[in-house]
């Protein structure tokens, strides 16, 4: 296929068009315009705000300062620790959710009793509203006393352990690692049935043992539906905040604070709106580093 | 021998996948059944699993706030956001991958990191906005936001759906004179529907489930289940039972509508199934 | 397929057209939007308003009821962006002076004589005043103070005094301490935010003899008086307090006191009733009712704070919203809720006449030392040392609930032993120096103008 230079036609001579009359550039354009300015309205917004001081509940104490809110954001030690602990948590959900992922979608893809069901079953926690699997998790199951599996330690004579005070940021990754398991379970599960079962059968026949065949079959053909997933949880993973809020409140001391997390205490706790805009900037610079990385190295396994 | 040795394999991989099944279902299952305790046999020790139920923790919840007002907006909300996703996505897709140009890619890249942007950080501006446009508790204002919200990764999947069409039947359609019309409506759309229905699906999902501009854009009119939730989460008192049975009522819809649709998602999300 | 589709896409219209069309606003009611939280006794109010819509038929209530924290970032960002989404709005004493002070509220000046103002208990009264007008009436009020199991203590063989030290509460935290039958010594909270943990903090400061600024708003925090207190903060946690510490607020203490593991718990008066209530309670016969604790300097050891309705300048309907205010504030509603669930589930803490009502102190056997808590609580001097700012467990300026959860989250942080005591508050100390110098509080080169405009 050709490379298209766009001129807007009216589709009205069907016949004797050729790939270079389709107004793509018309096709496009809406969705681009919108995304431009739902991203340059707030953006510009944010740019303006960012030089000022200007805390919401103070509006008569608003002036031009330049880059101090910057320079307040950018020496503040929580800041960093706050972008180590949103790579640490993407990172390890992203690893969890893929590795575990892939197993369980081998494991669903085989014949057993009930397989249908199992499968509903185990994909339902991704229906589950974040703020609700967040409470789920906290008040019923983690809880070191009323928690169910205090309670079940503590039967078994074992005592009990205080997630969220002793592994903040091990619980936060659990209870993602639940809410996206399912997401990642679904998709590869899909891609493996696309899988072309006379290839297995073919490799099988050579005597590849079940380890080989996942290796150089299965995986390999998974590798699009990875680069999948890995892009859209990347996305959900950098921006969690529900799940936080409602269970650590970022604690114990900045264990659980993420990016997200420090650009909400700018800006809904001390409505400080310069000071959030300046932080907003910083992590779209930081997203679009990420974006750099990550996304293009996905990209170009998504090309073929 | 060698049958035997199969048939316990399965029996085996039976039993693990349902394992892991209840493993993952088992917090939805306990919500579920904390919904049916009094507040006191919520917080028992040891826990319970054989007591009566009771359905007055759904009464009570009933009776504080209207479920079908909140339930309907979210239904609307999120319904309403994908078709507008849908009509916005589907066109620039179609025209990215059957017809790309150099900045195609960038342009997909540049979508993907538009939801990067930190949403808290500009909430009052778009509060602001909101106001001056008289969009803030609106069902219109939210169907707006989500549509931008979930529209890169609604033109994604399309785009990549519509890749995996092969071209060869595009262009056997050509030879025989359809119009772009009829080739968009006769071949395309049918062969990317699995695949769009699944998209759909997703931005349904994901427009029900976020609580972020839900609850800081609508007060009384539009609010949706995520407002819901947010009535009954940590108030003084107990009210683990109380929460069971509202998370149960708020996410009951989607789990139910995720369980009929799951084969149609499994189907469309078919990455090379359309041949 | 076509037809499918086209099927589908028109039944998926249907929403979106509804969505277009918005509500037809035919009757000529007043429509009223209310923002409050869903504290059990707000609830109630909830409930009971079926009443005012039945006597006020020209008005209807429409009532967004959210917890406590998304409220207020829902109401704050409404309110100072001026978006008049709401017409009576539930705030707090923190907020009440520092909105005032903004003109974002309306002051509530003329309230009608059966009103009864002269009845509201004088603190809080004050709390919720500026400059002399009332801006917010009390829906209910709290202090802070000490509930104890009274079986644990009879059988350790403690007589509880009538009016605690923190020496003597740390010697029978030791004694009911048995974590061997799931009983912890004492609760208190943990989970960082300025309005949880910092919340009982503060007032452990105060009466140790501290304070969170002096008169140049220069941070106090790296003082003996803030050590001594957090260090006691620690101990007696690590010592008796619960598994978990660190992530509980009132409710998971709540949980615990009412499930019986916990032998003692420091913590706002609305639990008096909670915990008296065989409902909800499995020691509703077993507890006991004393003073909050104190250690040099009585008066900042319990805290204050009411929970008020107010209406924000941006009201369309000021009048309407004022008359269901008094209503729901009032001596009459006060006795509706007495009739209708009994004295012991009346809002606490803003009238006097509630405490003088026979009724009343027969069922609260909590009643007198809520009032005196209560009437002792003293706004303007929180602590022995003279202070810029007024509240006890609180410092009202608009920065305070910033400064107080990153203090909080590095108690926190020491309370699950994660840094050192003395550590914890050197970075408290840092933390709220920034903050003033950011704010313009404290010198600071680039600011002094700044400085002269806030002190004007």
């Amino acid at each position: 296929m050709t490379s298209v230079v766009t001129r807007p036609q009216p589709p009205s001579k069907p016949k004797e068009r050729s790939s270079g009359k389709i107004p793509t550039l018309a096709l496009v354009a809406p969705s681009v315009i919108v995304l431009i300015l739902w991203m340059v309205v707030p953006l510009a917004m944010a740019i303006w705000f960012a030089f000022q001081r200007y805390n919401l509940l103070i509006p008569d104490n608003r002036e031009f300062i330049g880059l101090g809110n910057f320079i307040f954001i950018l020496t503040d030690p929580a800041l960093w620790i706050s972008i180590g602990t949103t790579l640490v948590l993407v990172a390890s959900v992203l690893l969890i959710t893929i590795g575990l992922g892939t197993l369980l979608a081998v494991l669903f893809n085989q014949d057993f009793p009930g397989q249908g069901i199992a499968r509903v079953l185990a994909i339902s926690p991704f229906f589950v509203m974040p703020t609700v699997s967040a409470l789920i998790w906290k008040n019923m199951l983690m809880h070191p006393v009323n928690g169910l599996f205090a309670q079940i330690t503590r039967g078994l004579g074992l005592g009990a352990i205080d997630w969220f005070t002793d592994f903040p940021l091990v619980s936060i990754i659990i209870i993602v690692s639940w809410e996206w398991l399912p997401f990642a379970l679904l998709i590869l599960l899909t891609a493996i049935q696309s899988l072309d079962t006379s290839q297995i059968e073919a490799a099988r026949m050579d005597g590849a043992k079940p380890f080989a065949l996942f290796r150089y079959v299965v995986l390999p053909h998974l590798s699009r539906a990875i680069a999948v997933v890995a892009m859209i949880e990347t996305i959900f993973f950098l921006a969690i905040f529900g799940e936080i809020f409602v269970t650590t409140g970022g604690g114990p001391g900045l264990a659980t604070t993420n990016l997200a997390y420090y650009i909400y205490l700018k800006a809904l706790l001390e409505f400080d709106v310069g000071g959030a805009s300046a932080g907003g900037l910083i992590a779209v610079v930081l997203a679009n580093i990420v974006a750099i990385f990550l996304v293009r190295s996905v990209a170009s396994n998504l090309d073929t | 021998m060698k049958t035997n040795n199969k048939k316990s394999n399965q029996w085996l991989i039976g039993l693990l996948g349902w394992l892991v099944a209840c493993i993952l279902f088992f917090p939805i299952f306990w919500m579920f059944i904390t919904s049916f305790k009094t507040e006191a046999m919520a917080v028992a020790t040891p826990p319970q699993l054989f007591f009566k139920p009771t359905l007055e923790n759904y009464v009570a919840v009933q009776e504080r706030a209207a479920y079908f007002n909140f339930a309907w907006n979210s239904v609307i909300i999120s319904v309403g956001a994908t078709i507008l996703a849908l009509l916005l996505a589907v066109p620039a897709a179609y025209a990215m991958s059957f017809f790309p140009s150099k900045r195609t890619k960038s342009t997909l890249l540049w979508m993907l990191s538009t939801k990067m942007l930190p949403s808290v950080g500009v909430l009052v501006p778009i509060y602001i906005l909101g106001r001056e446009t008289g969009l803030l508790d609106t069902r219109i204002g939210l169907i707006i936001i989500y549509t931008l919200i979930n529209l890169p990764i609604v033109v994604w999947m399309i785009y990549s759906f519509f890749k995996e069409v092969p071209k060869e039947i595009l262009e056997a359609d050509r030879m025989d004179g359809a119009s772009t019309y009829q080739e968009v409506a006769y071949v395309l759309l049918p062969l990317a529907l699995p695949g769009i229905a699944s998209t759909a699906l997703l931005s349904i999902i994901l427009s029900w489930n976020e609580a972020f501009w839900s609850l800081n854009l609508t007060t009384f009119d539009a609010a949706p289940l995520t407002a819901f939730i947010a009535s009954f989460s940590s108030p003084q008192g107990l009210f683990w039972a109380k929460l069971s049975a509202a998370s149960t009522m708020a996410i009951a819809p989607i789990l139910i509508f995720g369980w009929i649709s799951q084969k149609q998602l499994v189907r469309g999300l078919t990455f090379g199934a359309v041949k | 397929m076509n037809k499918i589709t086209t099927f589908l896409f028109s039944v998926m219209l249907i929403p979106l057209l509804q969505a277009c069309g918005g509500e037809s606003v035919a009757d000529e009611k007043t429509r009223l939007t209310i923002a409050t939280v869903n504290n059990g006794d707000m609830v109630v109010m909830q409930d009971l308003s079926r009443k005012f819509e039945a006597e006020n038929p020209d008005i209807e209530l429409r009532w967004v009821v959210l917890e406590e924290n998304i409220l207020r970032q829902r109401t704050t960002t409404d309110v100072a962006s001026q978006g008049g989404q709401f017409d009576v709005l539930t705030i707090g004493s923190y907020e009440t002076p520092i909105w005032a002070k903004r003109g974002w509220l309306k002051p509530l000046d003329n309230l009608p004589a059966e009103y009864d103002v002269d009845d509201l208990i004088d603190p809080v009264r004050e709390g919720l005043s500026h400059e002399g007008s009332l801006y917010a009436l009390p829906f209910y009020a709290e202090s802070s103070m000490l509930y104890y199991r009274q079986d644990l203590f009879e059988k350790a063989g403690i007589t509880m005094a009538a009016n605690p030290t923190y020496g003597e509460v740390e010697e029978w935290a030791s004694k009911v301490h048995d974590p061997a039958n799931g009983v912890y010594g004492m609760c208190l909270r943990g989970k960082p935010g300025w309005g949880e943990n910092m919340a009982f903090l503060t007032t452990l400061v105060n009466t140790n003899g501290g304070r969170w600024f002096d008169m140049d708003w220069q941070p106090q925090l790296d003082t003996p008086e803030w050590e001594s207190a957090v260090t006691f903060y620690v101990n007696i946690l690590n010592e008796y307090g619960p598994p978990g510490a660190s992530s509980n607020g009132f409710n998971e203490n709540l949980a615990l006191f009412s499930t019986g593991k916990c032998g003692m718990w420091i913590d706002a008066t609305v639990a008096a009733g909670l915990l008296s209530n065989p409902e909800g309670s499995q020691v509703a016969d077993k507890v006991g009712f004393a003073p909050a604790p104190v250690e040099s300097y009585p008066n900042g050891s319990n805290w204050l704070w009411a929970w008020s309705l107010a209406i924000p300048e941006t009201s369309r309907s000021p009048e309407e919203a004022q008359r269901f205010i008094t209503w729901a504030t009032s001596k009459e509603y006060i006795q509706m809720v007495a009739d209708e669930s009994g004295w012991v589930g009346v809002p606490p803490g803003t009238r006097t006449s509630t405490y003088e009502n026979p009724n009343y102190q027969e069922v609260a056997p909590f009643a007198k030392t809520v009032l005196n808590s209560i009437e002792s609580a003293d706004v303007e001097r929180p602590s022995p040392l003279p202070t810029p700012y007024k509240g006890i467990q609180y410092v009202d300026i608009p920065e305070f609930q910033a400064i107080g959860t990153q203090v909080g989250q590095q108690m926190a942080e020491a309370l699950a032993d994660k840094v050192s005591v003395d550590k914890a508050i050197e970075k408290s100390q840092n933390v709220a120096e920034r903050f003033m110098r950011h704010t313009g509080y404290i010198e600071d080169e680039a600011s002094e103008q700044a400085k002269n405009e806030v002190e004007q």
